[in-house]
């Protein structure tokens, strides 16, 4: 039944991908669509108000746009965390944010990434929860999608100017995330979600004691955590929560809505590019990783723990601490592979507790950081090891390499190599500062391998923007939240202005015809070589940390 | 500088959109639709509130089924434990959720399963140690869950059984009862919950 259910889910998808990737090639490139009567109203207020012209911008301008705009939002919401104790609807009466944990949740929500080094029980007031938190994963998630456009429109080449970056952000809210996630808000509130402005409950339990019922608007916010790949719980226990993520069908709701934008986008590029193969072959790359990292970790999972095996406890469910019984392998496991490979950082069981290969797994795919990935910083990752191969395989038959009819020059490789080095510099130069020095070992809370993993898994979620975590960390700490607050910044910017820039270079150029020697990327061929490049270079960083982290613990594991 | 004010006015006009209109449209929305639910369904014995019927409970009473090990006691307590002690400190600090987070290699876990275990066995002396269901004996990730599996259940009832007088026959239908199946026979895993249960034999109590 296991692997029916885990089956069916990514049969759903396989299902929606098409449609959707029509809908978001329509919003992005300005296309008639049936709900234009309402939205044309919506956006026409909305430029009107604001001022936006609907002029185009270079790539330059568009990339400050975003920082700029992306900016603001941080210090507002930087006011609000440091605030929240005084500004009213705070029905839990929870205090205001001490500045370096505020910090580091704007940073954190900006980015996309949804790291939490609070629990929303007692960090957040209700009005932190909307105003600041629902408020960033619906920009934060269309800020991502608005530069993998631009980045789309520089290498489908038809025009010099990346688009506008005002247009695409308010498009982008209006047109995808916010009418799907009014429809996954109620699914989830009929499935038993809260989404009420009141505060907690008590009642006085059928023993006599009094338990604390949670209550808030959670369901607003557990809909675009989703859709907006954020990942950031209203409760400490995330999607483990019941009232987060109350029964199967839930679950199921939420991996789809996980998965549908990052997956869909990959079949927009094919429409832009006019080149569906070409998208074929991106896809193909992304979905065998993913379903190589599935098994492991559904396996893994399945086979139990020897050390509780050999403590006397029953393994033939599986590892099922830090798991809930509603879900029980299959959905964890899915969930736990579907959360890192599109870096979400949703969790529906405690990442802390996984076998130490199914945790491998979770990791190791946060490592790679191409597989679909975010709102469009993955797919453009995946595009930035496509030119790389293109590049490698250039260098060994001695041609000038060429990607979507463009000469990949050194400006370009420049750029592509700033943008691989520093996703593997800022997971490990941090891990090792971590483990030489006090305030970064005081966080380790799991003795052994485990511990190191705990580090890695940190940053690495951080330098990938997924958000997720071996929550046993105590990471509230003046270490943990001014180091990865850096590490989330870096992890998101760098990148992507490498890559819009790359995309400016390129569109910038002129087309070179396609000819009898010309290298053909939208063959099977190149799937493989592309995989192969994503493997080597992840394999070449990251092997000496992995083994001292997750594989040793396998090794010795109930030994 | 331009570029700054387009920055202000479109994060002010996403600010209102997002954070404001939009939640509060969907709570309004919410409220009418699925009343209960957007309520954190609370459930209700003898007319009065006693629980959630999507969170678990700290049950310890032996002639209640026992649901998972939770790190936050399910938010359950006393009054007295809101009290702070001489350190300022206080046994419940307020509603919280997730599990300790161990590691499968911690030895800290198989020595809390060990003991657990134990106590278990020692409540229930038919049972034989193998045939213990792993859910019983580990943490869940919310610390709420509110379900078991139906064979946790099942294991349980020959000592509820004797120290309510109910009969076996009797506990089995209400475990049948109240264990819902894979959602359309697929998604998901049959599941039992801990609280409905407890209810239907805290009414045949009384």
């Amino acid at each position: 039944m296991g692997i029916i259910q885990i089956i069916i889910t990514l049969a759903l998808l396989a299902v929606l991908v098409i449609p959707a990737g029509k809908y978001i090639f329509n919003v992005i490139t300005g296309g008639k669509s049936f709900i234009d009567p309402v939205f044309d109203r919506v956006d026409s207020l909305i430029y009107k108000v604001t001022g936006v012209k609907r002029s185009e911008m270079g790539w330059k301008q568009y990339a400050i746009s975003l920082l700029v705009t992306n900016l603001v939002m941080t210090l507002l919401v930087y006011l609000i965390f440091r605030l929240q104790g005084h500004l009213g609807f705070n029905p839990n009466k929870n205090g205001s944010m001490e500045p370096f944990l505020a910090f580091n949740t704007a940073i954190s929500f900006i980015t996309n990434t949804n790291l939490q080094h609070y629990s929303g029980e007692w960090g957040l007031s209700h009005l932190s929860q909307l105003a600041a938190i629902t408020f960033l994963m619906f920009t934060s998630a269309a800020s991502g999608f608005a530069a993998a456009a631009a980045f789309m429109r520089g290498l489908a080449g038809k025009t010099k100017n990346a688009g506008n970056f005002f247009v695409d952000l308010i498009r982008i809210t209006t047109r995808i995330l916010l009418p799907i996630s009014m429809v996954i808000t109620l699914l989830l509130v009929w499935q038993g979600v809260p989404q009420t402005l009141s505060g907690n409950q008590t009642v006085t339990t059928i023993e006599g004691t009094l338990q604390d019922i949670p209550l808030g608007p959670v369901a607003v916010l557990e809909s675009i955590k989703h859709l907006g790949t954020n990942g950031g719980g209203f409760f400490g226990a995330n999607s483990s929560h019941p009232f987060e993520n109350p029964t199967p069908l839930a679950n199921l709701v939420e991996i789809l809505s996980m998965m549908l934008l990052p997956a869909s986008l990959v079949y927009t590029f094919g429409l832009m590019l006019k080149n569906k193969k070409q998208s074929r072959v991106i896809f193909a790359a992304m979905a065998i990783l993913f379903l190589t990292a599935l098994p492991v970790c559904y396996l893994a999972e399945q086979a139990g723990n020897p050390a509780l095996s050999a403590a006397g406890l029953n393994q033939a469910m599986g590892n099922l601490e830090g798991k809930e019984v509603r879900f029980g392998i299959a959905q964890s496991a899915l969930f736990t592979t579907v959360t890192t490979a599109f870096t979400t950082g949703a969790v529906n069981n405690m990442h802390d507790s996984l076998t130490p290969l199914g945790g491998l797994a979770a990791l190791g795919q946060m490592m790679l950081n191409v597989v679909f990935g975010g709102k469009g910083v993955g797919f453009m990752n995946m595009i930035m090891y496509a030119i790389l191969a293109v590049f490698l395989c250039g260098l060994m038959v001695g041609r000038t390499p060429e990607f979507l009819g463009k000469k990949i020059e050194g400006k370009e490789m420049k750029l592509i190599a700033l943008a691989i080095l520093v996703h593997p510099f800022i997971i490990l130069i941090p891990s090792a500062i971590a483990l030489v020095t006090g305030p970064g070992l005081a966080g380790i809370t799991n003795p052994g391998f485990h511990g190191l993993s705990q580090v890695l898994y940190e940053f690495t979620s951080a330098a990938a923007n997924n958000g997720s975590g071996f929550e046993g960390l105590a990471d509230n700490s003046l270490f943990w939240n001014f180091s990865t607050g850096l590490v989330m910044f870096f992890g998101r910017y760098i990148s992507m202005i490498a890559l819009l820039a790359v995309s400016g270079s390129l569109a910038a150029k002129r087309e070179v015809p396609v000819g009898i020697g010309t290298f053909k990327t939208d063959n099977k061929l190149f799937t493989f070589i592309l995989i192969a490049v994503v493997l080597i270079v992840g394999a070449l960083t990251f092997f000496p940390a992995i083994s001292l982290g997750p594989v040793a613990e396998h090794l010795t594991l109930g030994k | 500088m331009k570029v700054f004010l387009r920055a202000i006015t479109v994060t002010i006009a996403l600010f209102i959109l997002c954070g404001f209109a939009y939640p509060l449209a969907m709570t309004g929305i919410s409220q009418s639709l699925f009343h209960k639910q957007a309520n954190g369904s609370i459930i209700e014995s003898n007319g009065r509130a006693v629980g959630s019927e999507l969170l678990g409970q700290n049950f310890t009473d032996p002639r209640f089924f026992h649901g998972r090990i939770s790190a936050v006691n399910y938010n359950t307590y006393k009054p007295e434990d809101k009290v702070p002690d001489k350190n300022g400190k206080t046994a419940y600090s307020g509603a919280a959720s997730g599990s300790a987070n161990l590691a499968p290699s911690n030895p800290a876990l198989a020595q809390r399963v060990k003991n657990d275990m134990e106590a278990f066995l020692k409540a229930n002396p038919d049972v034989k140690k193998e045939d213990i269901p792993a859910d019983l004996l580990t943490s869940s990730g919310s610390g709420l869950d509110p379900d078991i599996s139906p064979e946790a259940a099942r294991i349980q009832i020959p000592a509820i059984s004797k120290a309510t007088g109910i009969g076996s026959e009797e506990l089995n239908k209400i475990v049948e009862k109240y264990t819902t199946g894979r959602t359309l026979g697929i998604f998901g895993e049959p599941r039992v919950n801990v609280l409905k249960v407890n209810i239907e034999i805290s009414k045949m109590l009384k």
